[in-house]
């Protein structure tokens, strides 16, 4: 059930977006990520599951060159980009200025991030100020500004965490959509697992510092997640975060102490 | 690391890069702090003793020394920096207490903005040096001038800042302490003055720093001691060695100022990560 050797067979190296090999990353002595291998390939959409402090973001910020590798092999396209959780947008920049930061100042670049900001259902909010925006459209601006930049590797670090759940379901199709048109590899670190199925080709569990899962979907989209299939993937993917089938109820629940408090 | 072969196996794709700053050691960073002023001297020392520096215009450090020696043999070195320190501690604490109350004031009630701040930034814009000879006919030349002088001139970069510093404590968090029942006094003390805690030490950084200009102005009114007096008999005798210990004593002054406000910054704001920023 390893990663490395699922993704070794048939594909060609030069359509591979990600390669890690034996990737190990220690915090004073823990080790969080501990020989942990995984490929994307170029246009695919991985999401990765795992329970809090499992190492998946510290996977994603070496990844984005903003953590370092203690050993092992990392590999990825030059043109990558984050969504973090919070949106991080510079309050003193108008939500323009903020998709179109870091670029050459030019009247391409303004238009391109005129039509990112429109790509994300913004087009009128050019000249907002970030702290007028609700939480869900700051959100949208910081997918803009990712997307702008037109990466090979998008990152996305639990990006709908703070949305309410109807914002939360807008925004995943809305990323599903972006992602279909914009093909760039995708890795999503996320504790939704419900989430996870809808929107990935693959999913992987982050356990332990390794990937202990390693599915891939070939349900169709849009998913309906009533579908066996997914349904019994998704009881697979809980009993893996160490939640018990039979609580199919509490999805967001992953420690133990809750099957404690109720038997 | 075998990033080179996998870079040949996989075109188009890099090894990440994070550019993180590694923790420096506490001895380098005391060294580095060091080197400035160590540098400065040494140029100092080295032009003196080169003849590139005429003593006429500047004394050598070794003379500058010996006169510090001199000074301070004879005790007029320490009771000069004493009263001078007191003098300027005094004027600092009225003036930094006053910036304080008033900054609070204009940046948390409207009502207050309103009416303190036009005036206040008003007064701001006086030079405080213009006020010496009003403040000669008003209070006399004793203690109470020179104090006040100080006051008045080290308040304003406290007022400023404090009230930028409180005007930007995250207004969402004074709503959400509003629901928990802080009272107005309570939610300035516990969550305003902690938010607005890095502008508050900036602000007295440099009412500090202030004050040390004020002392000169305020030991210009007819001082028989302090570190004013001390300049003004070396100015009347042409002794560039003792005008130079005084220079340094100022700078010295300062210096320890900043050390002030950097141990209280740690001390205050337990929470917040020392050092500077990327």
């Amino acid at each position: 059930m390893n990663a490395g050797t699922a993704m070794s067979g048939g594909t060609a190296m030069g359509d591979t977006a990600v390669h890690i090999q034996g990737l190990r990353r220690e915090f004073s002595g823990r080790r969080v990520l501990d020989d942990l291998d995984l490929d994307i390939q170029r246009g695919e959409f991985v999401a990765l599951l795992g329970a809090s402090g499992a190492g998946k973001t510290t996977l994603l910020r070496i990844l984005g060159a903003l953590d370092r590798a203690d050993a092992g092999t990392v590999l990825v396209p030059t043109v990558r980009t984050i969504v973090f959780q919070e949106p991080r947008l510079v309050p003193s920049k108008r939500a323009l200025g903020n998709v179109a930061v870091g670029l050459p100042n030019t009247a391409a670049t303004r238009e391109r991030a005129e039509r990112a900001l429109a790509e994300v259902g913004l087009a009128g909010h050019a000249r907002a100020w970030p702290h007028t925006l609700s939480g869900g459209e700051a959100q949208r601006v910081a997918l803009a500004r990712a997307l702008v930049r037109e990466p090979e590797l998008l990152l996305l670090d639990e990006p709908f965490a703070a949305l309410d759940a109807l914002t939360r379901l807008r925004m995943q199709d809305l990323v599903a959509e972006l992602c279909r048109v914009h093909r760039p590899a995708v890795l999503l670190v996320t504790h939704d697992v419900d989430e996870a199925v809808r929107l990935a080709d693959r999913v992987a569990v982050l356990r332990a510092g390794r990937l202990v899962t390693d599915e891939r979907i070939t349900a169709a989209r849009p998913r309906d997640l009533g579908d066996p299939q997914l349904s019994a993937l998704r009881r697979k993917l809980l009993a893996d975060l160490g939640v018990a089938p039979d609580r199919r109820g509490s999805t967001e629940r992953t420690g133990q102490p809750v099957k404690e408090a109720i038997s | 690391m075998t990033a080179d072969t996998g870079v040949a196996s996989y075109p188009g794709l890099v090894t990440p890069r994070p550019q993180i700053a590694r923790p420096r050691r506490a001895a380098v960073s005391v060294t580095l702090r060091v080197a400035g002023p160590i540098a400065l001297l040494a140029a100092w020392w080295a032009a003196s003793a080169s003849g590139a520096l005429n003593p006429a215009v500047l004394a050598s450090p070794q003379q500058v020394a010996s006169a510090a020696w001199q000074l301070w043999r004879s005790g007029q070195l320490q009771s000069a920096v004493g009263v001078s320190v007191l003098r300027a501690a005094t004027g600092l604490l009225f003036g930094v207490s006053a910036g304080l109350v008033l900054g609070v004031i204009t940046g948390f009630s409207r009502l207050g903005e309103e009416l303190l701040d036009s005036p206040l930034q008003l007064l701001r814009a006086l030079p405080f040096l213009s006020l010496v000879p009003l403040f000669m006919v008003w209070f006399g030349i004793g203690e109470e001038a020179r104090v006040i002088l100080i006051a008045v001139a080290t308040s304003f970069p406290m007022y400023v800042s404090t009230a930028g510093g409180v005007r930007a404590v995250d207004p969402r968090l004074v709503e959400a302490m509003r629901t928990f029942g802080l009272s107005r006094w309570a939610l300035v003390r516990q969550v305003v003055l902690p938010a607005a805690m890095p502008s508050l030490l900036s602000g007295l950084r440099l009412s500090m720093t202030l004050s040390v200009i004020a002392l000169i102005a305020a030991e210009e009114i007819n001082t028989t001691n302090g570190i004013g007096f001390l300049m003004a008999q070396a100015q009347t005798y042409s002794r560039t060695d003792i005008l130079t210990v005084c220079v340094l004593l100022y700078g010295l002054l300062g210096l320890c100022v900043d050390l002030i406000v950097r141990g209280a910054e740690r001390l205050l704001m337990p929470w917040r990560p020392t050092g500077a920023r990327r």
